[in-house]
């Protein structure tokens, strides 16, 4: 069976206000992808078009991408999963060329975030969540997450130091990566020092420097058939396996506050898929859009057993040079969450990194990447895994 | 003809209600009444908290009322010192699941109850609360 392959990756730098039009921004990103790609707008068969709708003025924002980027007459579709989409546009493209329906698609993410007030947007990222039963009481993106920061924290005993540990972690490598909006190398006395604004509580037990930073950016991902990835990539990158689930979106419908079961489910379709197991993966990119979900994300794909994802990060095991590197790009932590952009960015490091191009971020010689791409507080679910072979 | 009248009672719920209109719309009637409730199915017997106007197991919508009155357990919670748009003058407060057995109920805890005191794992019960502007919705204070 014919196999599908990225054979292009690009993405704006993130920033926490984009001096253009979501178009313009978008173009940015599709520039990159289409020179790595080495194609012309003919070589493009359709778009897939991922954000998460409450943040933009335009209605129907596929069909203005479209036309901007030079792709009219050619389909564009819409996706969402709220910080999935992009992820789940990657799947819905690679069951499009499997389906024989196109040859060469490409999927753009995008968010331009700043055009609303971070108490606005707090408010639409509730209404993610229930809007009938849990949004009237007033929630938030990270006092969700919070609330599983402290069933993991009772569980197992993880302390508020251990999940600091994945922010000092990020920020190293957001140094590295000149697409990141953070770039500044923390350590841990920042939690500790009352007067640094990361120590603030924010949510409890989460304090600020627990929690990414809403950005503006777009990320453009190009996937092709076997035939066309062979004749036109010098490097194709293999689709392997992908995994994408569900999880009840009012938090009364969890069994459990220490885990995302549409993650561990996820995975372990990707990795049947794939025919792999964890400790096969070399690279990984999670949704670690508060320190804790970085702490879940590695047991939801085992790399570490329930309850000792904490003891993973002590370790160091999750830097470059260790057993299993994750967001050596610093991840949403550093780079910043532009909700519909992020699996795409995610993507393009896992890409890069297959292919020996990240730079100070490489990883050494890794043949398996992984990305964990998570909407809402594990609502969505999507991890695939890509390959050099 | 006069126009019909659009029941919107749901639109009470909460200090900001996102939905209007609901065929459980009765919710309101019982929590304005003292009693949180949700629904059973009359087929397969299984209790929903959200309630529920049709249960997916059975295809029906022939579902009764049962009241929210046991001590449940505290599951998880998180007190936020930054709220949404139309929550700020309501900071800090506390959001909460408590563990009924068969159903969970998510909600606020009462404000009266220092954040210090609350552990995982600690029985609570669910009253009704009073809101400015006739709105309703219900609190979890200690069993």
């Amino acid at each position: 069976m014919s196999r599908v392959a990225v054979i292009g990756v690009g993405q704006t730098k993130f920033v926490r206000s984009y001096p253009g039009s979501i178009r313009e921004m978008v173009f940015e990103a599709f520039k990159e992808a289409m020179g790595d790609a080495q194609m012309t707008v003919k070589d493009i068969d359709a778009t897939i078009v991922c954000s998460a709708p409450e943040y933009d003025k335009q209605r129907s924002p596929s069909g203005v991408l479209a036309e901007y980027l030079g792709l009219n007459p050619q389909p564009t579709f819409y996706a969402e999963s709220l910080c999935s989409s992009s992820t789940t546009g990657l799947r819905l493209a690679y069951s499009l060329v499997k389906a024989g329906l196109h040859e060469t698609v490409m999927i753009i993410g995008f968010q331009k975030m700043s055009e609303i007030s971070a108490a606005e947007s707090q408010e639409r990222m509730g209404r993610g969540t229930d809007i009938q039963w849990e949004a009237p009481f007033g929630t938030m993106m990270p006092a969700y997450y919070a609330m599983f920061a402290r069933g993991h924290m009772t569980k197992y005993g993880t302390t508020a130091d251990d999940l600091a540990q994945v922010r000092i972690k990020s920020s190293t490598y957001g140094v590295f990566n000149d697409k990141a909006m953070l770039r500044k190398q923390l350590s841990a006395d920042i939690f500790k020092d009352p007067a640094s604004p990361m120590s603030g509580i924010l949510a409890s037990p989460l304090r600020v420097g627990d929690c990414c930073a809403n950005a503006d950016g777009a990320s453009c991902i190009i996937v092709a058939g076997e035939k066309k990835a062979k004749a036109s990539a010098k490097k194709p990158v293999w689709i392997l396996g992908l995994g994408s689930a569900t999880a009840s979106v009012n938090m009364a419908g969890r069994e459990l506050f220490y885990s995302l079961p549409a993650a561990t489910e996820a995975a372990n379709q990707a990795y049947k898929m794939a025919g792999v197991s964890p400790k096969d993966i070399d690279v990984a990119e999670v949704h670690d859009c508060f320190t804790i979900a970085e702490v879940l994300a590695y047991e939801s794909l085992g790399f570490a057993k329930p309850g000792e994802g904490p003891a993973l990060i002590r370790s160091k095991e999750t830097y470059k040079e260790g057993r299993i590197p994750v967001n050596v790009d610093g991840g949403l932590l550093a780079k910043g969450h532009p909700v519909g952009a992020t699996g795409g960015s995610q993507i393009r490091t896992v890409v890069l990194q297959l292919r020996g191009e990240a730079g100070d971020m490489q990883v050494k010689d890794p043949a398996l990447g992984l990305v964990h791409n998570v909407g809402g507080v594990g609502l969505y679910a999507n991890v695939s895994i890509l390959g050099r072979q | 003809m006069s126009k019909k009248e659009i029941d919107n009672r749901f639109s009470k719920f909460g200090t900001i209600s996102f939905t209007a209109t609901t065929r459980i719309n009765d919710f309101i009637d019982h929590l304005e009444k003292g009693k949180v409730m949700g629904t059973r199915c009359k087929k397969c017997g299984h209790r929903y908290f959200p309630p529920r106007a049709d249960c997916f197991n059975d295809l029906t919508s022939d579902m009764e009322w049962f009241e929210v009155n046991d001590a449940g357990k505290l599951l998880t919670f998180s007190t936020l010192k930054f709220a949404p748009a139309g929550f700020d003058k309501e900071i800090p407060y506390t959001i909460a699941v408590l563990d009924f057995g068969d159903y969970k109920v998510f909600g606020r805890v009462d404000n009266a109850i220092a954040e210090d005191k609350l552990s995982v794992g600690m029985p609570m019960k669910i009253t009704v609360n009073k809101l400015p502007n006739e709105h309703i919705n219900y609190l979890f204070t200690t069993a």
